[in-house]
C-alpha cells in the first residue's frame, strides 16, 4: 500500500511521520504547482472550491508517482470539505486515476476513536504503536508550528528578506527528515540559533496584521499566493488565527491538550456571529474581534472564493471594522488569482494602516 | 414604526390594533410558510408576506449583500428591506437543521446575523433557531420562544404551533397530490390554481424550491417548460421514504437535506422510463450544489439513459438564453424519442 495525503501547507511533513511510523510507505505529492493546479480545474467542477480542485492536483500527480491509496480527513459538515472525499474519488474514477480512499472521519467525542479509526489503516499494529505514531506527528507539528512562528517575527525585520524564506526552508527538510523525538529537537534548536544570528533592522517600527480565515487558504501558501512573505517584506508582523497544531488539537484530538484553541476565538464571535457557521466562519469573526482588541493595526480575511462560511464572515465584519475600530480586507482567492493584483492591493491597505496609526499617534501627543 | 410587540397580550395592543410580522417571500418560505403563517395566525398576530421578488426586491438585495453571496440570499436581503416599513415585526428564524445530523446550508445558519450587520432600520427581529441535528422533535417546537418573547401563555402558544403544524400538513398533503409546492401555497392564499396538463414530453426539474419557484430567480422555468408542451415534475412528490433510500446508495451520508433530496430525487428519475430528461438549475455560487450537482451529472452521465442538463442562473441571467437552452434540451429529448427504434450505433 503506498498511501498519499492532499497538501495543506506544512501537513504533508506530520502526515508523512505519522504514515513511516506505522511502517507504512508514504507518497508526497510534488509541492503545489501552475500545473497541480491545472489538473484540478480541468478535472474539478467550476464551482467547487479552490482546495477541492488542488486537491485533484495533487492526487492525480502522486498517482503518476505510484501512489495506490489516499488517507484524507472527512467531516460532518456543514462545509463542503466533509464531502470532499467522496466526490473526489468520483471525480478520479471517471479519468482512469483509481484511488483507493481511506477517509478518517474527526472522532464524535474522545480522542480514543480516532486511534481506532487510524488502526484500521495499519493492520496488525497495537493501539500503542498507533498512539506512538500518532505522537511523533504531532511533535512534528509543533515543530513545523515553531520555526513558521518565527519566520512570521523575523520576515518584516530581517535585512536580506531571502535569508529567512532559506533558513525556514532548511529548517522544514530538517524536520521532515526527523526520525526520532531529538532529531526533531535538534532541527529545531538549529533554526533557532540561525535565525537569531540574521542581522535585523531590530528598532524598525512594524505594523501589526491579523490573518484570520478559511484553513487551507491561511496553511497553503499556494492557495493564498504567499501572502505573509508579501506582507513580510511591506514591514508587517503577520499572526494568524490557526495554526497547524492547534487545527489537530481541536479536531482530531478533541482538544485532549490543553494548548488555546478556537475555542476562545468563537467566544469573542458573540455579538457579532451567534452561531457556529460551518468550517471557520466563526474563528473569522471572533478573531478580527480578538485583534482589534489586542490593538493590531488590521485584519485580512483569506478564502477560497465561495467559501459558504468565509461568506458569512465577510458580510458580517463590516459591523466587527466599524464597532471595534479595525480595518479589515476580505481577499478571495481562485485558479485566477494573479500575484501583481494581490500585491497592489496589499500595498494599498498597508499604506492606509500606517496613515492612520501615523494619525493615531499625531493626536495622541 | 414606534410601538413593539412587548406590550400587546393576545398580539393586541391596547388600541386594539394587530401586531404585524413580516415574512420575507424567500428561501424557506418555500418549506415552511404554512406553519409559521398558522402559528402567527393563531396567536393572533397579522402576518404579512412580502411581495413576489420584483426587480426593486432584487437591486436592493444585491446593494445591500456581499457580492460573493449567491442569488437567493441576496434576494433573502431585498425582501426583508421591503417589509421593514410595512411592520412591527420582523420573522427571521436561524435554520440550522431540520433533521437529524443534517445541514441546510452555513449561510442560513449565520442569515440572522447578517441580516443585522448589513441592513439598517430593522424593526423588532424575532429570529428562533432551528436546530434539529441532535435534538428536538418538531420544526414546530422552534417557535414555542418565539410566543413566549411576545408575552404569551403556554396554552396559547400550544394551539398556534398546532395550528401551525395542522396548516403544514395540508400543505404538504397538496404536494404530495401532485400540486407544486407554489401552487399548494397559492392554494391555501384561496388562489384558483389550473390543473396540471398532463400529456406531454415528462422532464424532471431538480434544484432548490426558493430558486425553482420564485418566479423571478428561475425567470418562469416551470411555465416556460410547461409552455413548450413539457410535464414538469420535481422532486416534492416523492416520499420521503424513496429519497431516504436513493440517496442510501452514496457510500457517505448526505449532511446536507436539500443535497440529499436532490441526489435521492434523480437517482429515483433516473430509474424511471417515464422521464425523458433532468435539469438541474444551481443559482452561481451555491456552495452545496457545487459538489451535488457534480455527483447528479456524473451519476446521470454513466447512465447514460437520461439527458441530463445544468442550468446555472445569477443576477445577470438573460431570460433569452435560458429559453433558447430549454427549446434545444426539449427538441433533443423529442428527436432522440422520435428515433428511439433505431438508436445510432455510435451511442
Amino acid at each position: 500500500m503506498k498511501i498519499t495525503f492532499p497538501h495543506m501547507g506544512n501537513t504533508a511533513i506530520a502526515v508523512k511521520g505519522l504514515v513511516e511510523q506505522l511502517g507504512l510507505e508514504a507518497v508526497v505529492p510534488p509541492p503545489c504547482s501552475k500545473k497541480t493546479l491545472n489538473l484540478g480545474t480541468q478535472n474539478a467542477p467550476e464551482f467547487a472550491c479552490l482546495p477541492l480542485k488542488i486537491n485533484i492536483g495533487n492526487f492525480i500527480e502522486a498517482h503518476e508517482m505510484g501512489a495506490d491509496t489516499v488517507v484524507m480527513a472527512g467531516g460532518c459538515g456543514p462545509c463542503r470539505f466533509g464531502y470532499y472525499g467522496q466526490v473526489e474519488r468520483e471525480i478520479l474514477h471517471d479519468v482512469g486515476c483509481d484511488l483507493n480512499f481511506i477517509i478518517i472521519e474527526p472522532p464524535d467525542r474522545h480522542f480514543g476513536e480516532l486511534v481506532q479509526r487510524i488502526q484500521t489503516l495499519a493492520a496488525g499494529k497495537s493501539w500503542l504503536d498507533v498512539v506512538r505514531a500518532v505522537r511523533f506527528a504531532w511533535y512534528k507539528a509543533k515543530a513545523v508550528d515553531e520555526v513558521e512562528i518565527l519566520a512570521q517575527e523575523l520576515r518584516p525585520r530581517t535585512v536580506h528578506p531571502g535569508e529567512v524564506e532559506s533558513v525556514y526552508r532548511q529548517a522544514l527538510t530538517e524536520i521532515d527528515l526527523a526520525k526520532n523525538r531529538k532529531q526533531i529537537e535538534l532541527a529545531t534548536a538549529r533554526a533557532r540559533d540561525i535565525y537569531e544570528s540574521l542581522p535585523l533592522h531590530r528598532d524598525r517600527d512594524l505594523l501589526r496584521v491579523g490573518l484570520v480565515g478559511e484553513i487551507y487558504t491561511i496553511l497553503e501558501p499556494f492557495a493564498n499566493q504567499r501572502i505573509e512573505s508579501i506582507l513580510g517584506r511591506l514591514g508587517v508582523r503577520v499572526h494568524r488565527s490557526l495554526y497547524l497544531s492547534q487545527w489537530v488539537n481541536d479536531h482530531l484530538f478533541m482538544g485532549l491538550l490543553r494548548i488555546p484553541g478556537s475555542h476562545e476565538l468563537c467566544e469573542q464571535a458573540a455579538p457579532f456571529l451567534n452561531h457556529f457557521v460551518g468550517g471557520h466562519g466563526r474563528e473569522t469573526v471572533g478573531g478580527a474581534v480578538h485583534y482589534a482588541r489586542h490593538q493590531y493595526d488590521g485584519v485580512i480575511q483569506v478564502a477560497p472564493l465561495t467559501c459558504m462560511p468565509e461568506i458569512v464572515a465577510q458580510s458580517i465584519l463590516p459591523v466587527v471594522s466599524r464597532r471595534e475600530g479595525i480595518p479589515v480586507l476580505t481577499l478571495y482567492f481562485d485558479e485566477h488569482s494573479g500575484e501583481a493584483g494581490l500585491v497592489t492591493r496589499l500595498e494599498a491597505f498597508v499604506d492606509l494602516l500606517r496613515h492612520r496609526r501615523a494619525r493615531k499617534e499625531g493626536t495622541g501627543q | 414604526m414606534g410601538k413593539t410587540a412587548r406590550e400587546g397580550r393576545g398580539g393586541q395592543n391596547k388600541g386594539g390594533i394587530t401586531i404585524k410580522v413580516g415574512i420575507p417571500r424567500a428561501l424557506f418560505y418555500y418549506y415552511h410558510y404554512p406553519l409559521w403563517e398558522g402559528f402567527f395566525r393563531g396567536i393572533g398576530m397579522e402576518v404579512i408576506p412580502s411581495p413576489p421578488t420584483n426587480k426593486a426586491i432584487l437591486n436592493s438585495g444585491i446593494g445591500a449583500a456581499v457580492d460573493e453571496a449567491c442569488l437567493p440570499v441576496k434576494i433573502f436581503y431585498g425582501h426583508v428591506m421591503a417589509l421593514i416599513d410595512r411592520v412591527d415585526c420582523l420573522f427571521l428564524p436561524r435554520l440550522v437543521s431540520v433533521e437529524r445530523k443534517a445541514y441546510i446550508c452555513p449561510k442560513l445558519m449565520g442569515l440572522p446575523d447578517m441580516i443585522a450587520a448589513g441592513v439598517t432600520g430593522l424593526p423588532r427581529v424575532l429570529s428562533p433557531c432551528v436546530d434539529l441535528s441532535r435534538r428536538g422533535r418538531s420544526v414546530g417546537d422552534a417557535l414555542e420562544p418565539v410566543g413566549y418573547q411576545l408575552g404569551k401563555s403556554a396554552r396559547e402558544i400550544k394551539r398556534a404551533v398546532k395550528l401551525g403544524l395542522a396548516e403544514q400538513r395540508r400543505f404538504e398533503d397538496l404536494v404530495s397530490q401532485g400540486y407544486l409546492p407554489v401552487e399548494a401555497l397559492d392554494m391555501m392564499a384561496g388562489h384558483h390554481v389550473p390543473e396540471p396538463p398532463g400529456a406531454g414530453i415528462k422532464v424532471a426539474v431538480v434544484g432548490h424550491s426558493y430558486n425553482l419557484f420564485d418566479s423571478h430567480i428561475s425567470m418562469n422555468l416551470v411555465q416556460k417548460l410547461r409552455s413548450m408542451g413539457a410535464v414538469v415534475v420535481t422532486t416534492d412528490q416523492i416520499p420521503e421514504e424513496v429519497v431516504e433510500e436513493e440517496a442510501s446508495r452514496l457510500p457517505k451520508r448526505m449532511f446536507w437535506t436539500l443535497g440529499k433530496r436532490m441526489l435521492g430525487g434523480t437517482f429515483h428519475f433516473l430509474s424511471r422510463t417515464d422521464i425523458k430528461g433532468i435539469i438541474h438549475l444551481a443559482s452561481f455560487g451555491c456552495g452545496p450544489d457545487s459538489l451535488v450537482g457534480e455527483l447528479l451529472e456524473r451519476h446521470a452521465r454513466r447512465q447514460r439513459g437520461t439527458p441530463f442538463m445544468l442550468l446555472t442562473i445569477d443576477e445577470h441571467t438573460g431570460e433569452a438564453g435560458v429559453v433558447t437552452r430549454l427549446e434545444a434540451f426539449l427538441d433533443m429529448i423529442e428527436r432522440r424519442h422520435r428515433n428511439e427504434d433505431h438508436v445510432s450505433a455510435h451511442g
